[in-house]
């Protein structure tokens, strides 16, 4: 029995315990609802709950462990001399799983026969020969101790699924038979439902949060790695960036940090006066029906994906920029620029800042409006001296956020400001950020294991330390803004 | 509609005058009525404002009491689908006269809201900020003497003057209320204009502001809504009686209350509605 029909089976029990479970608890309390600590539904829940959440923990631990159990049993099966020179025991495990998964196809598609197989051994037989024909390569020639390693793989991987299968409805079954007798009118099913659904919710943040964790996690097991292989300190303080294929490359990160900050900084002096007043006129000005057509068109931006803005900046934005400015001012030739990059990635996070903002100068209260507009002040005076003041942590939280989004951004600085990495103050030259150069070295022909390729690990540890940084900043602000409302 | 049911309809607009008009007229209202987009909220209102004494706005809750308050300073622009039509003068003036400056309107004739509203400023910056935009003080110390004889006039100044550079926030809710009306006094206004100033105060808190009014008549003219019928009846001199957007009497606030015209009134001020 496979495992997605396994929990078919579990969860059909679940769902006929639910119906049997509502319908016990009604004839216990004699058919009167009102007899019943908890209404009939959550009977049923209580009865679906121990029923399906035991049964499912179990596959998934078992899924989890059946693995490294069999592994461990059969690898011990493997002698010394199985293991050809140049290879390792790993290598002749992943032939053992191979074999076995091909004896499975070889019986699926009529090839062989169980009994076959039994008798076959890999002295008298080509196994390999054999494998190919449905459809499998092994690496090596066959040696018939790594065919009954291989055998009793499958021998016990074939006792497990049945043993999971029978362990998992035969918990489904207990637990929705105690579940049931547990039924009666003065039966609290209903905080047991409660109960679940945290545990539910708790179990949905723990993955997020481990989620987190391995993300950083991973990222900080290569950076060591990387450090290991290259100096950390040339690393933080060497000026050039130099990649080589063949080693001595310069890794020096200030360059890249310097395009990333440069290009973020551009795109924040472009998004800021314009998200930021956009939002004023949104949020004070704006009639309702103007709002209505203007908020969501400037949303619109925001759902651009980011190849597009990419192409503009590529075919429309560098050039003009080139022809008109970078050409006549004598300031270079390159049509891939910060400037370029800057430009257009402004205009993607626009929406960050003026929705963001609009939404915090809304919630400023309407009274503190009317307490200034009612000494006569006029409605500019009242959004400088009373609601920009009052707003204003709410909207540097939204400049910081659309400043991690700028940071972290790829295509449009691929496409728009290119990818020389170069410590620059020209605003017309090409240069490029932490982001490109990570697809770049992750992308090219060098082994993983070079230092090469792991400083893009580095490099990306970096950027998230900077924009957590942000973000903590962010964090910390809007905190304060709290504090001064209440 | 016939002739005889648009007649009663007249009739039932009509306004008892109990008493003779103010002396001294500062704002002058008539056939005010008020839109909120289709609605109708006010009808007809022909309603004087004397000068130096307190006016109260009195009547049964969505009666149209602040909308009309609301006319007098011209807040109700702020409200997108609201539409008022009449003659509103403050000294003679027509104030919804295209000539207008509604921000200097809006200083001559101040208000005090419902819940207190300082700003999250200081003490000091809360009362200093009409004199800033309106360029009001000449100088720093000017200005200081503004503040100070504000938050004396509003008789906080006792209670603050060691604070002054604390946020205005941070007041219990009495203070914050004198606090408002210091800083509505602050720009010098004519009339002052309160809306239920007390209904989120304790009974200590709105003695306070009712002493405070009472002094403040001597210099300023107020209109007050009010709830209570006992606050109309302890601050001011002329009541106005308010019922479904109709005002339905006005005249001297004592004999309002010990001699009502109208039945309404006299339904309301024995408590049989309301
Ligand atoms: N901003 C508004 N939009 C629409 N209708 C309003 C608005 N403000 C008040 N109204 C309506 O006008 C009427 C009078 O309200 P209001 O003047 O606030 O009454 P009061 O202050 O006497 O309780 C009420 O029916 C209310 O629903
Ligand atoms: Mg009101």
């Amino acid at each position: 029995m496979n495992t997605g029909l396994l929990v078919l089976a579990v969860l059909v029990i679940a769902i006929a315990g639910f119906i049997l479970g509502r319908r016990h608890s009604l004839v216990t309390a004699n058919g009167d609802i009102r007899n019943l600590h908890s209404l009939p539904g959550y009977h049923g829940q209580s009865v679906f709950i121990f029923a399906a959440a035991p049964a499912l923990l179990l596959v998934c631990v078992w899924l989890l462990a059946q693995p490294l159990v069999i592994e461990s049993r059969v690898s011990s099966m493997i002698e010394p001399s199985d293991i050809p020179s140049g290879s390792t025991l790993g290598l002749v495990m992943a032939d053992v799983r191979r074999i076995s998964d091909g004896l499975d196809v070889a019986v699926a598609q009529g090839a062989l026969t169980e009994a076959q197989i039994d008798n076959m051994r890999a002295d008298l037989t080509d196994v390999r020969s054999r494998l190919a024909d449905v459809g499998i390569a092994v690496g090596s020639n066959v040696s018939q101790n790594v065919f009954l390693a291989a055998k009793e793989f499958r021998a016990l991987n074939g006792i497990g699924r049945i043993a999971m299968a029978i362990a998992g409805l035969a918990l489904a079954l207990a637990g929705a038979a105690f579940a049931y007798s547990r039924i009666t009118p003065r039966y609290r099913a209903r905080n047991v439902s409660e109960g679940a659904i945290k545990a539910l919710m708790i179990l949905s943040s723990t993955v997020a949060i481990l989620t987190t964790l391995g993300i950083v996690l991973s990222l900080v097991f290569e950076t060591v790695h990387f450090f290991r292989l290259y100096p950390a300190q040339n690393f933080f303080f060497n000026f050039t960036w130099n990649p080589q294929f063949r080693g001595g490359s310069d890794l020096g990160i200030i360059p890249l940090l310097w395009g990333t900050l440069y290009v973020s900084f551009t795109a924040l002096a472009v998004a800021v006066p314009i998200g930021l007043l956009s939002a004023i006129y949104l949020a004070e000005y704006a009639s309702s029906t103007v709002r209505s057509v203007a908020k969501p068109t400037i949303e619109l931006l925001a759902g651009i994906p980011t190849i597009v803005y990419g192409l503009f900046a590529l075919i429309t934005v560098g050039p003009m920029l080139r022809d008109y400015f970078a050409q006549p001012l004598g300031l270079g030739s390159s049509s891939s620029s910060v400037m370029t990059a800057g430009l257009v990635m402004g205009i993607m996070v626009i929406p960050f800042i003026s929705s963001l903002s609009d939404d915090v100068i809304n919630a400023v209260p309407q009274a503190m409006r009317d307490g200034s507009l009612g000494l006569g002040a006029t409605r500019s005076e009242t959004v400088k001296k009373v609601i920009l003041p009052a707003a204003l942590p709410g909207i540097v939280g939204a400049i910081l956020l659309a400043a991690s989004r700028a940071i972290g951004e790829t295509m449009i600085v691929v496409m728009g400001a290119g990818a020389a990495a170069k410590l620059s103050v020209n605003p017309f030259e090409a240069m490029t950020t932490i982001t490109v150069k990570i697809v770049s070295q992750l992308t090219g022909d060098t082994e993983f294991a070079s230092p090469e390729t792991l400083v893009a690990f580095a490099l990306g540890l970096s950027l998230f330390v900077v924009t957590l940084g942000l973000n903590v900043v962010a964090l910390y602000v809007v905190r304060k803004y709290r504090e001064q409302y209440e | 509609m016939s002739v005889a049911e648009a007649e009663k309809t007249r009739e039932r607009w009509q306004t008892v005058m109990s008493g003779p008009a103010p002396e001294h007229i500062k704002m002058h209202t008539r056939d005010v009525c008020v839109f909120y987009g289709a609605k109708q909220a006010l009808f007809d209102v022909d309603l004087d404002i004397g000068e130096r004494e307190v006016t109260a706005l009195i009547g049964p809750s969505g009666c149209g009491k602040s909308t009309y308050l609301r006319c007098l300073n011209r807040m109700n622009d702020t409200i997108d689908i609201c539409r008022v039509t009449g003659k509103i003068e403050l000294e003679g003036e027509d104030i919804y006269a295209p000539s207008i400056d509604v921000v200097e309107l809006r200083a001559r004739v101040g208000m005090v809201f419902q819940k207190p509203n300082p700003f999250a400023k200081s003490i000091f910056d809360n009362v200093a900020y009409g004199p800033r935009i309106h360029g009001l003080a000449g100088s720093k110390s000017d200005l200081e003497d503004i503040v100070v004889s504000s938050l004396k006039k509003a008789g906080l100044y006792n209670e603050v003057s060691d604070r002054l550079h604390e946020p205005g926030t941070g007041l219990s809710g009495g203070q914050q209320q004198r606090l408002c009306i210091a800083r509505a006094i602050a720009v010098n206004p004519e009339v002052i204009l309160m809306d239920e100033p007390c209904s989120a105060l304790d009974p200590i808190a709105t003695a306070k502001v009712e002493e405070l009014i009472d002094e403040l008549r001597e210099n300023y003219s107020i209109v007050i809504v009010t709830h209570s019928m006992q606050q109309a009846a302890r601050v001011s001199q002329r009541t106005a009686f308010f019922h479904l957007g109709i005002l339905v009497e006005v005249g001297d606030t004592d004999r309002m209350f010990t001699n009502p015209q109208d039945q309404r009134t006299q339904d309301y001020i024995t408590g049989r509605f309301g």
